[in-house]
């Protein structure tokens, strides 16, 4: 959706006046431009819980629809004080980190081998295009088998969700650098591993960033996956333990942490943006 | 170092773009090209500068580049081509890492290029900071800071406005008198030709052929702003690439 503003219309049922008078032009520029708006963000996430606590209060949404957004918090609370949270914090983020750095890692290799030479693009862009598609989840046990039921299967299975996306993306951007900044560098005679470094890379960085959004979001997605089997502590664990006994109260503290994770993990990329790519107008 | 061409024709599959080309680009001179759009002048700068080989002929230097020289044959191009994630320094030493040049000795050059185009206070800003004039003076600098044997230059100045034009066409001819350099200079501007050619050669229209070399003798320095002699020259110009020009627009639009 764009961000259109309309002008309001002069009325039509009028008859248009033939007099000289000047008249001031009609605006009709405008809009089509997002910016930054403080608070608004904050707003809407405190609007809907604000809603949705009105609603389970007064009894107009039942308490088997949605739990109480303050059920939920003390719950949040109680895992914290209990110790719990951490516990299963701290192997998550690690299987994020490893799985997503190994995913984004290999995929970013990938995607710029693919964008430089036509014999690997010939050859892997159907086969990216064959295993995108796939549900991860659903190799989990097959990951099992391959990697043992410990954290190695967990990783592999996040690093694999998070490189194709990274892939895709790479290539695309490596295909999108200026060409005639590739020539320059011919021109002035820079050996190919110079243009590769210093304009292809950089000039692709703005891609491969935004690509990064979604492949890390994917990984979070795949962290629950990735605990369905054999895990004790994690965050995805807990979900998955909450989801069985159906207690929606720590089911909903589970997303809501990983919503918090995409969040942080979001605005995470945003500071590395502002940071690696100053120079965009 | 000078650089000949002879019998250079080329052809994009079955489309003929260049025919017979013969052409003496002699030292310490700028030599223009013009003629209508689409009669391969950009083509004929890539194979000069050799970024792509022509299908029939040859294009040979003669002599050394002087000393000193990195990189003999260098572009100026009609975009800039400056990485927009460097600064105007940045830019310049871009050019310079890959011959091994950093440190003190890339510092001088760059210093001493900044100068020359005026550009020393711009050092340390990027790209989208700049105008189009100070883009193309940051180009020149970047060439100028590889002490190029021959300069390639396609269509430099047309994405400036007039002005903008002018000054640089003044700082391009100042920088040639204080160290003439060789160039290949192709431009769509007549007015441009006949101030910074010392020949100009008229192109016909595709498949390009050499219809005319008109050269001018008087030094680059006394040539000033609507001077008659020049005018009578550019309406030669003119009268040549006319009909081409015509032709050649009637043929693009029953393509
Ligand atoms: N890589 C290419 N493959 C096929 N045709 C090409 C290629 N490059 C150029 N041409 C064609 O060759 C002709 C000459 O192109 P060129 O760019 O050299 O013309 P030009 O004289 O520089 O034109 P202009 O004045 O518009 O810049 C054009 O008709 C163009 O379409
Ligand atoms: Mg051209």
């Amino acid at each position: 959706m764009s961000d259109l503003s309309l002008p309001s219309a002069p009325p039509a049922d009028k008859p248009q006046p033939t007099t000289n008078q000047p008249q001031n032009v009609p605006f009709r520029g405008g809009g089509f431009r997002p910016r930054p708006i403080k608070g608004i963000g904050i707003a809407l996430f405190v609007i809907l819980i604000a809603l949705a606590e009105l609603g389970t209060r007064t009894g107009w949404i039942s308490a088997l629809t949605l739990p109480r957004p303050s059920d939920v918090f003390s719950t949040f609370i109680e895992l914290y004080q209990t110790g719990l949270l951490f516990e299963h914090m701290a192997p998550s983020l690690m299987r994020f980190l490893v799985g997503s750095a190994i995913g984004v890692f290999l995929g970013i290799a990938v995607g710029i081998t693919i964008g430089l030479f036509s014999l690997v693009r010939a050859g892997l862009v159907p086969l990216v295009a064959a295993i995108f598609p796939i549900p991860k989840i659903a190799l989990l046990p097959l990951f099992v088998i391959w990697f043992g039921i410990g954290e190695a299967s967990k990783y592999a299975l996040i690093a694999f969700g998070t490189f194709t996306p990274t892939v895709v993306a790479t290539f695309g951007a490596v295909d999108n650098v200026d060409r005639t900044l590739i020539r320059m560098g011919q021109s002035f005679g820079l050996s190919w591993f110079s243009i590769v470094r210093k304009i292809v890379l950089p000039g692709a960085m703005p891609g491969i960033l935004s690509g990064l959004r979604i492949s890390l979001a994917i990984g979070i997605i795949l962290l629950v996956a990735a605990e369905m089997i054999g895990v004790e502590f994690g965050i995805g664990s807990y979900i998955n333990e909450a989801g069985n006994l159906y207690d929606l109260e720590r089911l909903f503290a589970g997303v809501v942490i990983l919503s918090i994770f995409g969040v942080l993990v979001s605005a995470l990329i945003g500071l590395i943006e502002k940071h690696l790519l100053k120079w965009r107008s | 170092m000078e650089i000949r061409l002879s019998g250079v024709s080329h052809t994009y599959d079955d489309f003929e773009v260049l025919q017979d080309i013969n052409l003496d680009i002699p030292d310490g001179r700028i030599v223009c090209i013009v003629g209508p759009s689409g009669c391969g002048k950009s083509t004929l700068l890539r194979f000069i500068g050799g970024l792509e080989r022509p299908t029939h002929g040859d294009i040979v230097q003669i002599g050394d580049p002087p000393k000193g020289c990195l990189n003999p044959l260098t572009y100026i191009f009609q975009d800039f081509a400056l990485l927009p994630w460097r600064t105007v320094r940045g830019n310049i030493s871009l050019v310079l890492e890959d011959h091994g040049i950093g440190g003190a000795a890339a510092q001088r050059i760059i210093d001493d290029v900044l100068a020359r185009t005026k550009l020393s206070d711009f050092a340390h800003a990027l790209p989208k900071q700049l105008s189009g004039g100070m883009k193309q003076r940051v180009a020149i600098a970047r060439a100028l800071a590889v002490n190029p044997a021959v300069m390639l230059m396609d269509e430099p100045l047309s994405a400036l406005d007039s002005q903008t034009r002018e000054l640089l066409m003044d700082d391009l001819i100042a920088l040639w008198t204080r160290a003439p350099f060789t160039a290949v200079y192709v431009t769509h501007n007549l007015a441009e030709a006949v101030r910074l050619g010392h020949s100009i050669v008229v192109l016909s229209r595709r498949p390009g052929r050499i219809r005319e070399i008109v050269h001018l003798d008087r030094p680059l320095d006394e040539r000033a702003y609507g001077d008659a002699d020049l005018e009578a020259k550019q309406k030669h110009l003119w009268d040549l690439m006319r009909d081409e020009a015509r032709a050649a627009d009637a043929e693009l639009m029953n393509v």
